[in-house]
């Protein structure tokens, strides 16, 4: 019997791509259930109670069966999936979220502030094939810490950040908007939640924002992820990820 | 295949596997993952009488084969629960549910015990004594016999349908509030809620939880709650519906064989949202493997010891 929004993967490669940071690709029919950019997974790391809460994780890209993901290792179970070999399974919810919705007239711009970075090329590469023209901006603590900065060049300009001034722009991803006059009608931004807050702030409209929390389940039942918003309690994992920039509260 | 149905107070179940209250909702998310009605019945979500949006996040945390929560009984309160919630589970689930009535003071218990009671899709109440993640009310009672007493001996004069206890692990003489709900009149007893804990971040040293502590939860906690289910169920004549750390078929023998008349399972959902189902089709292999032919004979088995 088939299990909605759940399924067996194959990972088919493993790529290092900072000291710390993979890309893995998985191969299962469930990626069907993705609808949109910006939704996630969450997998089971092992199949032993150890660790034992799934660990989320944003979609770089998907194809009919196939999709690709990127994470860091900052604790046990990330430690665990770095190790993993081609050709082992991993138990996945696939398609959990609402995703982006891709505006397909206006120029759009990108976000991506460090691990926030990855879910940005999909919906980059959807808008481009809508004809939207895309800017991309891109946030790092170190020059050793980015990548996917030659991917982002394929949709438009691009232009890095980062808080060291190690490489490109010294300072954050709004210090680079502001300098660059960059210009956009819609903007698109998932990172940490301090650079969220300030785009909320700068750019309170037509922006949408995907947020990151600590999860129980990823598919709205233990109430583990919940946010207020000017809208109304949101679930993390089922109403958002992703949040309206104008729908966010703006503190102090 | 053995026959796995259990009758209990307010509670004739096709079999005793329950979700617990506050890792099933109200239950009608998980319709999309399965059908629902194979499930002996529903442990809503706690419900207070007005809306509470619960505690700051973070509110997980992870442990060993465990997780640790602070949810804060994050509800929609009684009346959008009776109005709402429960019409959108209607459609999707036929048997009895039971509703987890949770307050901050006597006062507020006995309200939303009373209004829920009278509602037709309720066949008893679960009285949560035993939230560790509230300041007010909740684990007030369910740490001081006397208080336990005076709360169950109140509720069941209001309500219409059985009244479960359900006890917190976190005092020091579990037997000893089983027996005095019992004496208040209790119908049943459900346990174990969470034991509570707290995880610290390395760096900084501070509470991984923003509420500090939480409650721990998942197959960690299955030992602890066996010794309590066999203790308990060894000093009442109430059914006890066993609860904490149950994550396959093997764990609900396991607590049935301690004296639960029934258990939920808890955590697992949060991890597996098939794993009731999964659970209810194991118990049917196994019981046929042990060439038991009702479930209800193995319930206190370990009692002879």
């Amino acid at each position: 019997m088939e299990k909605y929004l759940s399924g067996i993967f194959t990972i088919t490669t493993i790529n290092q791509l900072t000291s710390d940071v993979y890309e893995m690709t998985i191969k299962g029919e469930a990626t069907k259930y993705i609808t949109n950019p910006g939704q996630f997974i969450n997998i089971k790391i092992n199949d032993s109670k150890e660790p034992y809460l799934r660990r989320p994780m944003s979609i770089a890209r998907y194809f009919d069966d196939k999709i690709v993901f990127i994470f860091r290792v900052v604790g046990e179970g990330t430690k665990i999936l770095s190790k993993k070999k081609v050709g082992e399974k991993l138990d996945c919810l696939v398609g959990l979220g609402n995703g982006f919705t891709p505006v397909g007239n206006g120029k759009a711009l990108l976000i991506g502030g460090g691990l926030g970075t990855p879910p940005m090329y999909e919906l980059g590469l959807q808008l481009k094939q809508m004809g939207v023209e895309v800017t991309t901006v891109l946030g790092f603590g170190t020059s050793d810490q980015l990548f996917y900065e030659d991917k982002f060049k394929e949709l438009g300009p691009v232009f890095v950040a980062t808080m060291d001034g190690s490489y490109g722009y010294k300072g954050t991803v709004i210090d680079v908007i502001k300098q660059e006059n960059v210009e956009f009608d819609n903007y698109y931004a998932c990172g940490p939640e301090p650079m969220l807050m300030a785009l909320a702030k700068t750019y309170r409209q037509n922006g949408q924002l995907s947020y990151e929390a600590r999860m129980g389940c990823g598919f709205g039942a233990c109430m583990g992820c919940s946010c207020e918003t000017l809208t109304g309690d949101k679930r993390i994992c089922v109403e958002g990820p992703i949040l309206r920039s104008d729908e966010v509260i703006i503190d102090g | 295949m053995a026959n796995l149905r259990v009758k209990l107070p307010g509670l004739d179940m096709k079999n005793p596997v329950i979700p617990a209250s506050g890792t099933f909702g109200f239950g009608y998310g998980f319709a999309r993952f399965y059908d629902i009605n194979i499930l002996g019945s529903i442990m809503i979500k706690a419900t207070t009488l007005e809306p509470r949006f619960g505690n700051p996040l973070p509110r997980i945390a992870e442990g060993p084969s465990g997780m640790l929560n602070a949810i804060g009984l994050q509800n929609p309160g009684i009346d959008v629960v009776l109005n709402e919630s429960l019409e959108q589970l209607r459609p999707l689930y036929k048997d009895k549910v039971i509703a987890n009535v949770a307050g901050s003071s006597l006062e507020e218990y006995v309200e939303v015990a009373r209004r829920m009671s009278e509602h037709d899709m309720i066949g008893a109440l679960e009285i949560n004594i035993s939230c560790p993640n509230v300041k007010a009310g909740g684990i007030q009672f369910g740490t001081d016999a006397t208080m336990a007493a005076t709360l169950t001996k109140a509720i069941k004069e209001v309500s219409k349908v059985p009244v479960y206890i359900k006890l917190s692990p976190n005092v020091t003489d579990i037997v000893e509030i089983a027996k005095a709900v019992e004496a208040a009149g209790a119908d049943g007893i459900t346990m174990i809620n969470t034991l509570i804990g707290m995880r610290f971040d390395l760096k900084t040293g501070k509470p991984i939880i923003a509420n500090k502590t939480g409650g721990y939860s998942g197959p960690a906690i299955l030992p602890v709650a066996l010794n309590l289910v066999y203790k308990v169920t060894k000093a009442v004549k109430i059914p006890v519906i066993g609860m904490g750390g149950i994550s396959c078929g093997k764990d609900v023998i396991e607590m049935m064989i301690a004296g639960a008349s029934a258990v939920a399972v808890g955590s697992q959902n949060l991890v597996d949202p098939f794993a009731c189902m999964t659970i209810i089709e194991e118990l049917n292999e196994l019981l046929d493997q042990m060439g038991v032919s009702d479930i209800n004979d193995i319930v206190g088995l370990s009692h002879q010891y």
